[in-house]
């Protein structure tokens, strides 16, 4: 490539990631100023007096420590159940003939498209006779398997070797040993991926938490941040504001951290 | 070649064999099994059972007692106006949307494939950062950014543009919710099309360039055809998501101005808000069948040999 054409790439690129990366930007300055500064017009892009109000208002008033929390217990739940289960029955997939194996892998694969939006009222309506409606289990057992996580983890052990799992068995091991000792500790980079893709899911996740958390004290942030958004709060910028960033900055920490393992599960599952 | 058959007892032992495997391979599936049963493929056949009853807030206890009316809930649906202004607004979505992500993707993807060295990794986190964040907080921030005095008008401002109110304006709440929406989904896409665009053989295009082929000719005749997997699947599960879409109206316009932003899955939210869930699972379903036809529509499209 000629040294003229890639200069005008690059600005190209740059001029697109400044239009990306700025309502980050802007968001996180913004949750520094106070509401007033930031309807002032016309306004001034850096904080003209940070502040640190908005957070002490999030953590204090409102009630995000509760929020953060529940938003922490059932992902970290939501990721361990995940891990456990699609790693057992991507095993069997991948590595056991028996039969109805293609029936099990059918059902894996017909629903990866099924959103949640056409199975939540039922859902609701089953949630609610077991008595599950405003509870942790309510908001975690229904993600507690993610056909795109079974698909992950068989895709992988795929590929691992057939030669070391015979000589596990001329050794007279059982499959359950062969499963522990061989091929878990050799899934570590799909274990990686899969507990970045769940986690993810579970923290961003929407629609069942709005539908199932009834009471404020069983909110996700989400849930929180979109109902304050919407009600007597909504006139406050730099509250809102403050409330987006923790949601989403550590996430985008994660993310910049880890950054190989999210390219790699979009290669192994062709799904984000 | 056909073996000889084997003795007796080695078949029956090969049998007992595989009839172990077969309880030992179902016991490394029972978790997943009951789960899925229960909480997915369970709640698939009810939404469709149920849209065919009058079941409401009131059955919650009994939900068995209620009355079957067949196709009472769709025939409502299509009568009322809102629903079908909410498909029409969600073909909107998919219809500009999906075209519009996959081009600027596209676009990216091919820039960051040729030429660029240097800060690829840079580019390609910024890209692709949005993906990562919760749809609600970006809403959020987005609303405070299409404010009449907000920063995209700000930016207008100064090339000598004066931005509408962007969320209040009937014409302009939707065209906003599908700029925010391309902003947020385009780094998903770029990534895919990077990975198809390194299965480009590179001799195609040297092999072209010889013989007198331009820029343009050569990404019609050769990048494109081969790039067409990978863009069926991003058509689809761009589709199938926009399909879907939720958070944006529900945090940023409620739906409004005039439901002019109301989609199929708020409506269907709203229904179940107000406690018709027989209706709502119906609304759900149309949009399901509407996910399954987009599937099969882009699978003829862009599937096709030729």
């Amino acid at each position: 490539m000629t040294r003229r054409r890639s200069w005008w790439l690059y600005l190209v690129l740059t001029a697109g990631l400044i239009v990306m990366v700025m309502p980050f930007v802007w968001m996180f300055i913004s949750a520094f100023k106070s509401t007033p500064e930031i309807r002032q017009h016309p306004t001034s892009f850096w904080p003209i007096d940070p502040t640190l109000d908005n957070f002490a208002e999030l953590f204090g008033r409102l009630d995000f420590t509760t929020f953060f929390a529940n938003s922490t217990i059932v992902a970290v739940c939501v990721t361990l159940g995940n891990i456990a289960f699609s790693s057992m029955v991507g095993y069997a997939l991948a590595k056991l003939q028996f039969r109805g194996k293609r029936l099990l892998f059918g059902m894996v694969l017909t629903t990866l498209m099924i959103p949640g939006v056409v199975t939540f009222v039922p859902l609701f309506v089953l949630t609610a006779n077991l008595g599950l409606v405003n509870t942790y289990p309510g908001l975690i057992l229904p993600f507690l398997i993610t056909p795109v996580g079974v698909f992950l983890m068989r895709q992988f052990m795929i590929g691992l070797p057939d030669d070391i799992i015979e000589a596990a068995r001329i050794d007279g091991a059982s499959e359950w040993r062969i499963f522990l000792r061989v091929i878990l500790p050799l899934c570590g980079p799909a274990i990686a991926t899969l507990t970045i893709l769940t986690f993810l899911g579970s923290w961003n996740n929407f629609l069942w938490p709005l539908v199932v958390a009834t009471s404020e004290e069983m909110y996700t942030l989400p849930v929180a941040l979109a109902l304050y958004s919407i009600s007597q709060n909504a006139a406050q910028y730099g509250l809102m504001l403050a409330g987006a960033v923790v949601v989403v900055v550590p996430v985008l920490v994660v993310f910049v951290l880890l950054q190989r393992y999210f390219v790699q599960g979009i290669a192994l599952t062709g799904i984000k | 070649m056909t073996a000889s058959a084997p003795s007796t007892p080695a078949r029956r032992n090969t049998a007992r064999r595989a009839r172990r495997m077969t309880w030992i391979a179902w016991g490394f599936a029972t978790p997943f099994l009951v789960l899925f049963l229960v909480f997915m493929a369970g709640p698939i056949v009810a939404s469709f059972a149920m849209s065919f009853t009058d079941l409401t807030t009131r059955d919650l206890e009994t939900p068995f007692a209620v009355n079957l009316i067949g196709f009472d809930n769709y025939v409502r649906l299509f009568e009322d106006p809102r629903f079908v202004r909410s498909i029409l607004n969600t073909l909107a979505f998919v219809v500009i949307g999906v075209p519009l992500t996959m081009g600027v993707a596209l676009a990216v993807a091919i820039a960051l494939n040729t030429g660029i060295q240097r800060f690829r990794t840079v580019f390609r986190v910024g890209y692709y950062a949005p993906v990562v964040t919760s749809i609600v907080a970006i809403a959020i921030v987005w609303r405070f950014i299409l404010q009449p005095d907000g920063l995209l008008n700000g930016a207008l401002s100064l090339v000598g543009i004066e931005g509408p109110n962007w969320l209040q304006s009937t014409t302009w709440a939707l065209p906003a919710l599908i700029l925010m929406a391309v902003w947020r989904n385009l780094g998903t896409l770029m990534v895919i099309f990077l990975a198809g665009l390194q299965g480009v053989p590179r001799e195609h295009h040297e092999a072209a360039m010889v013989d007198g082929a331009n820029a343009w000719q050569r990404f019609v005749n050769i990048t494109l055809p081969a790039m067409r997997p990978p863009m069926l699947f991003a058509a689809v599960i761009t589709g199938i998501g926009y399909l879907q879409f939720f958070e944006e109206p529900f945090v940023m316009t409620r739906g409004g101005p005039l439901d002019s932003t109301l989609s199929t899955a708020m409506y269907t939210y709203q229904q179940f808000g107000f406690g018709n869930y027989s209706l709502a699972s119906a609304a759900s379903y149309v949009l399901f069948l509407g996910i399954v036809v987009l599937s099969l529509i882009q699978f003829r499209v862009l599937g096709k040999k030729d």
